[in-house]
């Protein structure tokens, strides 16, 4: 390249003027600066933030164990929390009223309660029947009805034990997700072309076929990035798992040392630290899965396609 | 409305008709679209369907693969009902299954390409034999690449279909329909959204189809098309058949002033 420029003729002398001023941007840096010195400063001098404290207790074995709880609670809710959100919202679009019916009920059910209520409510759900047990609907009625004495259970569960702690705030956790999900996945369901659904009806695809292959990996477009914010939500929420009590969880670990050795802002500044860093850890897998579901619609090259070209481009200009 | 046959098909009068209309009624809403249709494709026909936009020739071809519901009259394939079955004088609805698996033996081309935008080409040609066929995916692979190669994209089967040009998706969407091996090939104005410089290659690629004995329904306004490569051509106006016969004769003797009216437009 820099042999050619001495045979092209010189390029045109660049504008040589006076750039506009912007004396306003440079205060507000320095009031920024300022601020911000002050911050540091304040956290340095402090004596109360107790950092050495702080970084001897915020890896304590039981804090790593609520951290992997919080983690664990976080994935499993968003799991389970997505895949029964996408049975709500195909029954919100189907054609029978009482089944549309019956979702949309659900959805306005579950989005009107506030997280922490549901926690409580699932925590106690064990005062509401002692034992807990699968069997057929109304048997005791229908054999009372029929003159026999007995029912039809196959399995029994005790109340306390099942709606306490994990299960519990999971329970909740999913059928909170769940409603916020269903109306995610109706939004990128919705989005997705019809002609996309008719073609492959014209292919013969059946009803489940044509969503599970072509719809819904058009909607994930459109549910990833919200489906990101309610997973770092869902992280975030975990903390409300005090309501149950889910004792593992990492908040109430960290505010256990709190509480215990009276460092209550040291051990609240390792609470946002942690929480800091474990949404930024899903913010960086956020951005990959949505890259995974951006194919044929960015305008990126695959890596096949990549070597393609460049072969095509070689064999032209040799 | 008299039903019309081409030139062969006149010879061999018992050959069962591919399609076959009679009556075909259709309304959305107040609006009828079709007002009693009747029609009959040969096998290895070619028949073009002309007409003003909203004459009702797109909503027709859509019934023939049931995308939309006929209100009376009695269309088949093959000799087989579309979307019902007869059964001791009665029409049952046909369930979702059997209605697809009436699908997979026609195949359609729309306007607006419907490729599937997160798969490679390979992968939108591939995906009904896999998925709807069962058969073996390596399998596909060279049914695939043979298919695109047929339609002239051997070298582009890893694209995906933001990456071609529109007479290319179109291109490729016909290979998608073929891979099914369709009995009957419907094409919805297959050249309509494309700009005018891509039109020839996709018609190319229908001309050679019909050259190997497809049976092809097209809707189009490629007057040129419906002269050189189809056996019959049908004009269409107001949800009616007003006139039909061979291209030739249609276009250089049309009998009726509606038709007369229709093409000294678009010649």
């Amino acid at each position: 390249m820099a042999s050619d420029t001495s045979t092209r003729p010189a390029p045109p002398e660049p504008i040589q003027a006076v750039p506009v001023r912007h004396p306003g941007r440079w205060v507000a840096a320095a009031v920024i600066a300022v601020l911000a010195a002050m911050f540091v400063h304040m956290l340095v001098t402090n004596p109360v933030f107790q950092w050495g404290f702080m970084f001897d207790n915020m890896f304590s074995s039981g804090v790593l164990r609520g951290a992997r709880t919080t983690l664990v609670m976080t994935v499993l809710a968003m799991l389970l929390g997505i895949l029964f959100g996408i049975v709500v919202a195909v029954m919100r679009l189907s054609p029978n009223p009482i089944v549309a019916g019956a979702s949309w009920a659900y959805v306005w059910f579950f989005r009107a309660i506030p997280r922490i209520v549901l926690l409580f409510f699932c925590a106690n759900l064990g005062a509401l029947y002692a034992t807990y047990e699968l069997g057929f609907p109304f048997d005791r009625q229908l054999m009372d009805l029929f003159g026999f004495s007995s029912d039809l259970r196959f399995l029994g569960l005790d109340g306390n034990e099942i709606f306490s702690g994990f299960f519990a705030g999971l329970l909740g956790l999913v059928l909170s997700e769940a409603a916020y999900m269903a109306e995610i996945v109706r939004a990128g369901i919705q989005s997705v072309d019809p002609g996309q659904t008719e073609a492959a009806s014209a292919l013969g695809m059946s009803r489940g076929k044509t969503l599970r292959r072509i719809v819904l990996p058009q909607a994930m477009r459109v549910i990833g990035p919200p489906t990101g914010n309610e997973t770092i939500a869902m992280l975030k929420d975990t903390s409300l798992l005090l309501a149950v009590p889910v004792t593992t969880e990492l908040n109430f670990q960290l505010r256990a040392i709190g509480s215990r050795t009276f460092q209550i802002i040291p051990m609240a500044v390792a609470s946002i630290l942690w929480y800091l860093a474990l949404t930024s850890l899903l913010m960086v897998a956020q951005h990959f899965i949505e890259k995974r579901f951006s194919r044929g619609f960015g305008g990126r090259e695959t890596r096949q396609q990549r070597a393609e070209r460049e072969a095509r481009s070689v064999g032209s200009t040799h | 409305m008299s039903t019309v046959t081409n030139g062969n098909a006149v010879d061999a009068a018992p050959v069962r008709p591919m399609v076959k209309a009679e009556a075909v009624r259709k309304s959305f809403g107040s609006t009828e679209v079709l007002k009693g249709i009747d029609l009959e494709v040969a096998p290895r026909e070619v028949m073009c369907v002309v007409g003003p936009s909203g004459s009702g020739k797109s909503t027709f071809l859509r019934c023939v693969n049931h995308l939309e519901k006929i209100d009376s009259g009695r269309l088949s394939v093959d000799g087989r009902l579309v979307g019902y079955r007869e059964k001791g004088g009665k029409l049952h609805e046909l369930k979702e299954s059997e209605v697809a698996a009436q699908r997979r033996d026609i195949g359609m081309v729309f306007q607006r390409f419907n490729l599937f935008p997160h798969m490679t080409a390979l992968e939108n040609v591939t995906e009904a034999p896999v998925q709807v066929k069962g058969l073996k995916k390596d399998a596909c692979r060279d049914l695939g690449a043979a298919l695109l190669e047929r339609v002239g994209l051997g070298n582009r089967i890893h694209s995906y279909p933001n990456q071609l040009s529109g007479g290319q998706q179109q291109r490729v969407a016909i290979a998608r329909a073929l891979a099914m091996e369709p009995k009957l090939m419907l094409f919805d104005e297959p050249t309509s959204a494309l700009d005018p410089e891509l039109v020839g290659e996709v018609l190319d690629v229908m001309r050679g189809l019909a050259e190997s004995g497809m049976t092809m329904l097209v809707v189009t306004h490629e007057m040129g098309f419906a002269r050189e490569v189809g056996d019959t051509l049908v004009f269409m106006d107001d949800g009616a058949v007003v006139e039909a016969g061979s291209p030739k004769q249609v276009l250089t003797d049309p009998q009726h002033e509606r038709t007369r009216a229709f093409l000294s437009k678009v010649l």
